[in-house]
């Protein structure tokens, strides 16, 4: 598979990955994924080599189905909200 | 490892068929990813149920070679501070085995100097753990490899608190056995691993169809193999990150309740004599706490919703205050006012805060109640009271 890397698909990538994490249930994987998409394309913020631009989106890809999979398979199981979910809830 | 237990389910042990290879292929790949985590080669790697059976199979396995082949009664050393898994070990072997269990500093550490003192003719073994399961501490695990090594006595690290959280090398370290935990590391319950230097002589627990090297007999839990091997994968990983996460939020957890060590106690939105126990240059997943004046189980029951525990996990059913706080030289009622605060990289900063805040407001009102804390309000030195009943 070639992936295109322009600026404009890994921004698209970017805020899928953002989106589909905020599907999960559990309030900690939610906030994990976040986190996690986050950071990883900040500290990729800089790349210049090509070919490591490419592997990286490879995998982002890869984690994006992970997140989409596991999104599923929380709802399949989900619990009872967290009490500090609530409190956010009335904060907002 | 969902695969695992739905399309390949096969028994990695039956090499006839093909449904046993796919199995074997994922135990395989995730031996490589254990070892790959601590600098081991794959074949060094034994599967278990966990730190618990790889501590009993390191220790006991090591000397029951030891006592067969060389040593009659030989001799152990290792730290008060361990896992029961390690000291009941020990203890269960005290007819057989010589066994110096070294005290360690206010923050949990050994002496290397008193560990070097400690070895003797027939010493067979340091048995010291990597990181504290309630303080954090880490050990100088380099330093005891290279007494080690220098003395010809093997190391055996229970790394279960330290494995996927801080860099551990086993080579780097000169470790000869060392037991991992899965659900310490994000990984799934019920499996674990030993790692088993080469050349380092163990014999089996448990006799059978002598899987894993003969080490281990028993069909493997593939599932629950291959999540281990993910978990390391992703541990080594995220290592750097989560460290540096988790450490910003220990650190927001404690400036929120006991403030700067440059601020005032005084200061009205910090709580006044809170300490911490342990080593605060120690894994900082760890924070264990004192609130002087406050019972750790009445402040535990304040917080409902809040998962946070008194003593240690395996011990928390007893009242009986923590023996690793005790070897600290922790005083009782300071032991008993402690909590442990677990930080994981999937806890939030909000949690973090919320928390802070909660307890802040239940230890004060606690306080309130409390006439030891108005005595020391009005400036009296509980400890110079005589509380005889002469
Ligand atoms: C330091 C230490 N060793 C051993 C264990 C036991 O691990 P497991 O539950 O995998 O048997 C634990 C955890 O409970 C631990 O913290």
């Amino acid at each position: 598979m070639i992936i295109m890397t322009s600026r404009q698909q890994i921004l698209k990538l970017y805020k899928t990955m953002l989106r589909e994490s905020q599907k999960f249930p559990s309030y900690n994987f939610k906030q994990y994924a976040v986190r996690r998409v986050h950071d990883a394309f900040k500290e990729n913020r800089s790349l210049t080599d090509a070919k490591f631009i490419e592997n990286q989106l490879k995998e982002a890809y890869r984690n994006l189905d992970i997140i989409k999979r596991q999104v599923i398979i929380g709802q399949l199981y989900s619990t009872e909200k967290l009490v500090i979910e609530n409190i956010e809830k009335n904060k907002k | 490892m969902l695969p695992y237990m739905t399309s390949s389910f096969g028994n990695m042990h039956s090499r006839t068929h093909a449904f046993g290879w796919n199995a074997e292929a994922g135990v395989e790949k995730a031996r490589a990813q254990v070892a790959g985590l601590i600098n081991s080669s794959p074949c060094e790697i034994v599967f278990t149920s966990g730190a618990t059976e790889s501590s009993n199979l390191a220790i006991k396995g090591a000397l029951n070679y030891i006592k067969k082949n060389k040593i009659k009664k030989p001799h152990v050393i290792t730290t008060q501070t361990e896992h029961k898994c390690v000291l009941e070990t020990l203890r269960e072997l005290e007819d057989e085995v010589e066994v110096t269990y070294l005290k360690v500093d206010n923050k949990g550490l050994i002496d290397l100097e008193e560990l070097k003192r400690s070895i003797k003719d027939n010493t067979a073994m340091i048995a010291v753990m990597a990181v504290n399961n309630e303080i954090g501490t880490v050990q100088p695990l380099e330093e005891i490899g290279k007494i080690a090594k220098k003395n010809n006595v093997l190391f055996f690290c229970d790394a279960a608190q330290g494995v996927g959280k801080i860099p551990i090398d086993v080579n780097k370290n000169n470790i000869s056995l060392m037991s991992i935990s899965g659900h310490k590391m994000y990984g799934p319950k019920g499996i674990g691993a030993l790692f088993v230097k080469n050349k380092v002589r163990i014999l089996p627990l448990q006799s059978g169809g002598g899987q894993e090297r003969n080490f281990r007999s028993g069909t493997n839990p593939v599932p629950l193999i291959v999540g281990l091997g993910k978990a390391a994968e992703i541990a080594k990983e995220e290592m750097k990150s989560n460290f540096e996460y988790v450490k910003m939020l220990a650190q927001k957890l404690i400036k929120i309740i006991k403030g700067n060590e440059t601020q005032e106690s005084k200061n009205d939105n910090i709580l006044p004599f809170v300490i911490r126990n342990g080593d605060e240059n120690g894994y900082p997943g760890c924070v264990n706490l004192s609130f002087p004046y406050v019972e750790g189980e009445s402040l535990l029951l304040s917080l409902p919703g809040v998962a946070l525990s008194s003593g240690s996990a395996c011990t928390s059913q007893s009242l009986e205050p923590s023996y690793v706080l005790r070897a600290l030289g922790t005083k009782d009622d300071l032991a008993h006012s402690s909590i442990r605060f677990g930080i994981g990289k999937f806890t939030t900063e909000e949690e973090v805060v919320e928390t802070a805040e909660k307890v802040k407001e239940s230890v004060t009102k606690l306080r309130e109640m409390s006439p030891l804390y108005e005595m020391v309000k009005e400036g009296i030195n509980l400890d110079e009271i005589n509380w005889g009943d002469n």
